[in-house]
């Protein structure tokens, strides 16, 4: 990952980026929720901005707070669940599969 | 006619429970009949529970019964009823996490934690109010309502686990089950004046366990007593192969330590960083005040610096968000849950973004987007990246002061319970809740909240903090043992007990 | 909209760079991180279970056999293994995914930085390429979409999706080369070379099955041109290339697209696009109107995967004979040289060439067969040989008629087309179509003397001396016999009865 040089605080940020945000999240924002999640997450995003001050380039980032490495388990079978307790809640069902609406942007 | 015990049946601790039903004076049913009967008497204005099990919980009891009868080996906590967060996985009961996104939703599987519940015959009463996935410290983020505090009705429980901790302040169970991802048990049981403990990360199994930060997050103990909550916690606590970051060595006797409740000789430090400015005097007051206590038991206590702690809560606000942002991501409508707007022409994308917008609050909406835009290319170094490194300096903050000390102690909350209401739309003032209990969740160890006093200024309960390395969940049962003992001697009785009638 | 331009033009004035990206399904008992079985082909969602759901709480655990699988694929292509690594999640929403992230890995792949040699077949010999190996990766595949209600079943134009969570969770090895420069006019050889030294070595290390068909090994074709001397062009991405035969295609059917494109003063767009097998050709997928940014960050709930020295040391030492090494023995023992050997590969018969020697068969004759016959049917049925519906046991049986004299080589042939139509074993069809060598002198000797009456100057010229001409009588009994007839046996009676001999 390229290096970013270290401010303060990220340039404010904009409705537009939240409108982005909402799409990436798949969030159907109404107008005036933009406005208002820009207005707070700006003023979030200040306050923890202030994380770049502390930690210099050589500190290793902690992913995983417990230490362990390599647990894996044994390929072996199992049985899990039914096919009705797998489809019991789902909202639409046709032929024994999860039916849902139709797709738009083909993902690759 | 009844017996003392029996007309206070709801009133004794778990322990008392457990020996009383074990010896027969007492059943199983009737213990948790009565605890039915008490959430049915309380419950619409405390609203603790969003779901009572009432028939799974009574056949439990029945089944405790009749192995008690047949003269079956019994748990420790055998009989003895539990309020469960909504958060955990029950099979065949309503888990909706306080969202609406969930509503209605009944898992097809137990998460490990109920399981052993189960298998320690511990009758489940119901589930508990929560802020939506976890996220927030009033309990006012549900879907379905706040739950009140039953110290003053007006005020908040804490959260994200006020309904739990309600629920035994209420006396509607003496034990339950929370989550802490970054104060959600403890800073409940210091607003409401119970225990609540967060295990060491990887100490109980998070299979089951609906993620809001899979870094960060813990199931724990909640009871009105130290030996209580130790009951719950050797309970369920321990390795689980269906969770790869559970610890596969041997846990710590907490239940010993809390039946020992020996501070002599022990190293306390108190973190400078985790008082002043933004803590309440009354709850400083009555911080020090048990800080002499403990030092009057034996311990030594020192004054340490932990000097990132006050980069934690930004770097938790960072992290966070950012892995719920993807661990809610599943919620899309297309498996189970809430779906919106499938009118048969609407393509998926629409039907996913409708779905989550009418599902999802927005204190649940800020911290997806915030994760997002956390993660996102060109934003990770500085946010999510940064956050990390944040977190090493913790660690390395905890290791330099565990160093020097068995256990730090600090205020749990910088505040009392506040009123409904007050720090709801202001999210930072509602984020200041967690800046004492943070910074434990971040490096991965444990810590204990129990009650020392009411604050002078409210009358409303003040918990002290106690932290202790990883793996060494043991310590804080030492202490808290030995403090609530002292508190029980001066008091003649355990703070709990002053809580208004309902 | 420019057209394509042929391939000899295409590559006499561009240059191809290709890459690879390769997806084998592991063959593991369970799936990536939970128990469910993978047996392939089961009524839909009965493999499913609250982690593969991706239910809310549920959490992996990482499949053992998995990551050594991918340790063992990546020596074989002579990767450096890591020391440490994680996985990570790939986030976006898509219904075939439960979880709307994918665990894959990142920037902490397993395996990098190797190579794999494949040969190909030239007019001037054989000539090897070194495909370099950028990573080898482990990740989750998805669930299976249908899609209802359209006229095609294709995405576009579908009313609705139907999921099936059963594959979802079967372990995947990601398998990408560097780009691979140099090749030109071979590019679609060494393309279809690398995928089939690819599934070899798969099927020798035995982590996959590796059938193109089902979808357990999968290729994804990158392809761009630039003018000798200048940089790289824009790449394509050719998705939905489901044989060895196909992947050449696509490459070819590309390099002839953007050379017209780039011939006409265009410029090629980055896109995925898919190939169809019906025309050979690809077709621009559907864009997307906006980009996506995955968002990558380690996976929590899985801790790092740190494989000690020793262990990928073991794992070294206990790989199978590399495939290159087994086709030198192979031609060693059969006989044969580099160039035969390359053949059989590309091909894709040498494993059927090793079956059917190991059934009984000569090595002679079970090449000719599978190199010859066999591979031409497949080519004209568009299947692979493997495809077709011929057995070891069939070959032997067929070679066995042939050494008795009951089958000349054409009859052969006639019985294997019949055999692979299904009309049933060599002895039934032989049997049914009374295929056999006619070898009753009798009605030879009728043939015979009915030819010679047809061609009573030829009967002269043989009488006279004029051994030679006799070709001419065999030829028109070989006829009239359909071929049923063994030729040398016919020559020989008929010189009886002209009392000639062979002088």
């Amino acid at each position: 990952m390229t290096p970013v040089p270290r401010l303060a605080r990220m340039s404010a940020i904009t409705r537009a980026e939240v409108a982005h945000l909402a799409r990436l999240a798949r969030l159907d924002l109404a107008e005036d929720e933009l406005d208002h999640y820009a207005e707070q997450l700006d003023v979030i995003l200040t306050s923890v901005a202030r994380v770049s001050e502390v930690a210099a380039d050589d500190i290793p980032p902690t992913s995983h707070p417990v230490p362990l490495v390599n647990v894996t388990r044994p390929d072996v079978a199992r049985p899990g669940l039914s096919r009705d307790e797998a489809l019991a809640a789902a909202p639409a069902v046709e032929d024994d599969r999860f039916r849902v609406p139709r797709i738009l942007e083909e993902q690759e | 006619m009844s017996t003392p015990l029996e007309r206070d049946l709801i009133r004794q601790s778990a322990a008392t429970l457990a020996t009383a039903i074990a010896e027969g004076e007492l059943s199983a049913r009737e213990v948790t009949q009565a605890h039915l009967d008490r959430i049915w008497e309380v419950d619409d204005r405390v609203h603790a529970f969003l779901h009572v099990d009432a028939e799974g919980a009574l056949a439990t009891a029945d089944a405790v019964d009749a192995g008690r009868a047949a003269g079956d080996p019994l748990g420790p906590l055998a009989g003895v009823p539990l309020a469960l967060k909504d958060i955990l996985a029950m099979k065949g009961v309503p888990t909706t996490c306080g969202s609406r996104i969930l509503e209605g939703w009944r898992p097809p599987y137990d998460a490990t934690v109920v399981e052993r519940l189960r298998a320690a015959g511990i009758p489940i009463l119901g589930k508990t109010n929560m802020d939506e996935f976890a996220m927030g410290s009033s309990t006012e983020h549900s879907a379905y309502g706040p739950t009140r505090n039953p110290w003053d009705l007006d005020r908040i429980p804490g959260g994200s686990g006020g309904g739990s901790a309600a629920a035994i302040a209420a006396f509607e169970a003496p034990l339950a089950i929370g989550t802490d991802t970054g104060g959600s048990i403890r800073q409940p049981a210091a607003v409401t004046g119970t225990v609540g403990v967060k295990p060491t990360y990887g100490g109980v199994s998070r299979y089951g366990l609906v993620a809001l930060a899979s870094s960060l997050d813990q199931a724990g103990p909640c009871a009105r007593t130290v030996m209580d909550t130790a009951l719950l916690h050797a309970a369920i606590g321990g390795y689980d192969p269906r969770d790869s970051t559970s610890i596969p060595d041997a846990m710590p006797d907490v239940v010993a330590a809390a039946a020992r409740a020996d501070v002599r000789g022990m190293r306390i430090g108190l973190v400078r960083e985790l008082s002043g400015e933004g803590y309440q005097a009354g709850v400083e007051q009555r911080f020090r005040e048990a800080v002499e206590i403990l030092e009057h038991l034996g311990a030594e206590v020192v004054e340490v610096s932990c000097p990132h702690f006050e980069y934690a809560l930004g770097a938790y606000y960072l992290i966070l968000p950012s892995e719920c942002s993807s661990n809610l991501a599943r919620f899309d409508g297309m498996r189970y849950g809430l779906r919106v707007g499938d009118d048969g022409n609407a393509s998926v994308e629409d039907v996913m973004s409708l779905t989550r917008e009418a599902g999802f609050g927005p204190e649940v909406k800020r911290r997806v987007m915030l994760g997002t835009y956390a993660l996102s290319s060109g934003y990770y170094d500085a946010y999510y990246g940064q956050a990390q490194k944040v977190r090493t300096l913790i660690q390395r903050d905890f290791d330099a002061a565990f160093a020097q000390c068995d256990v730090l102690i600090s205020p749990t909350a910088p505040t009392t319970a506040f009123r409904i209401g007050e720090k709801v739309d202001d999210p930072l003032a509602m984020y200041l809740n967690d800046v004492a209990t943070i910074p434990v969740n971040m490096a991965g160890n444990c810590a204990m909240s129990l009650p020392v006093g009411l604050a002078p200024e409210d009358s409303l309960p003040v918990g002290l903090q106690v932290m202790a390395p990883p793996m060494a969940d043991d310590r804080l049962y030492l202490v808290g043992g030995a403090l609530e003992g002292a508190l029980l001697d001066r008091w003649g009785h355990l703070l709990i007990e002053e809580v208004p009638s309902l | 909209m420019s057209a394509p331009i042929p391939f000899a033009d295409a590559i006499a004035e561009f240059e191809p760079v290709i890459g690879m990206e390769v997806h084998v399904e592991l063959g593991t008992e369970s799936k990536i991180f939970c128990g469910c079985p993978t047996g392939f082909g089961a009524p839909p969602n009965t493999q499913v279970c609250p982690v593969c759901l991706g239910l809310p709480g549920s959490m992996p655990v990482m499949n053992a056999m998995a990551i050594e699988s991918t340790i063992r694929i990546g020596l074989a292509l002579n990767c450096s293994i890591a020391e440490w690594c994680r996985m990570a999640r790939k986030n976006y929403f898509y219904p075939d995914m439960p979880k709307d992230y994918q665990v894959s890995q990142y920037d902490e792949p397993l395996c990098v930085d190797g190579y794999l040699d494949v040969t190909v077949p030239t007019d001037d010999g054989p000539m090897v390429v070194r495909v370099g190996i950028e990573r080898v990766h482990l990740e989750e595949d998805t669930g299976k979409l249908t899609h209802a209600g359209g006229a095609t079943g294709r995405i576009h134009g579908a009313d609705y999706s139907l999921v099936d969570y059963n594959r979802a969770g079967i372990p995947l090895v990601e398998i990408v080369t560097k780009p691979v420069t140099g090749t030109g006019a071979l590019a679609p050889e060494v393309a279809r070379a690398y995928v089939t030294e690819l599934r070899d070595i798969m099927r020798g290390l035995g982590v996959s099955d590796v059938k193109m068909e089902e979808g357990s090994l999968r290729c994804d074709a990158n392809v761009s041109l630039n003018l000798p001397g200048d940089e790289w062009g824009t790449r394509s991405e050719t998705k939905n290339v489901n044989s060895l035969r196909s992947v050449e295609r696509a490459v070819r059917s590309e390099i002839e697209r953007q050379a017209g494109v780039l011939s006409s003063g265009g410029r090629v767009v980055q896109e995925t696009r898919h190939f169809h097998e019906d025309t050979g050709t690809t077709t621009p997928g559907r864009s997307k109107e906006h980009a996506e940014d995955y968002r990558y960050f380690p996976e929590p709930d899985l801790v790092p995967i740190a494989p000690s020295r020793e262990w990928v040391e073991e794992l070294r030492a206990s790989l199978p004979e590399q495939p290159s090494v087994r086709r030198g023995r192979l031609a060693e023992q059969w006989g044969v040289g580099e160039f035969e050997m390359a053949t059989l590969v590309n091909a894709g018969v040498l494993d059927l060439v090793v079956e059917t020697v190991a059934a009984g068969v000569a090595p002679d004759a079970a090449r000719k067969w599978w190199a010859g016959e066999f591979t031409r049917i497949a080519n004209e049925s568009g299947v692979e040989p493997s495809a077709l519906a011929v057995t070891p046991a069939d070959i032997g049986r067929v070679e066995e008629l042939i050494a008795s004299g009951a089958l000349n080589d054409k009859l052969a042939r006639q019985v294997f087309e019949a055999v692979i139509a299904g009309e049933g074993t060599p002895d039934e069809v032989v049997a049914a179509r009374g295929l056999a060598v006619v070898s009753d002198d009798g009605a030879l000797l009728a043939a015979i003397d009915e030819a010679l009456a047809a061609q009573p100057d030829v009967a002269e010229k043989i009488r006279g001396g004029k051994v030679q001409a006799a070709g001419a009588i065999v030829g028109a009994v070989m006829k009239s016999t359909r071929g049923q007839a063994d030729a040398a046996k016919v020559r020989e009676l008929l010189l009886e009865r002209l009392g000639v001999s062979e002088g």
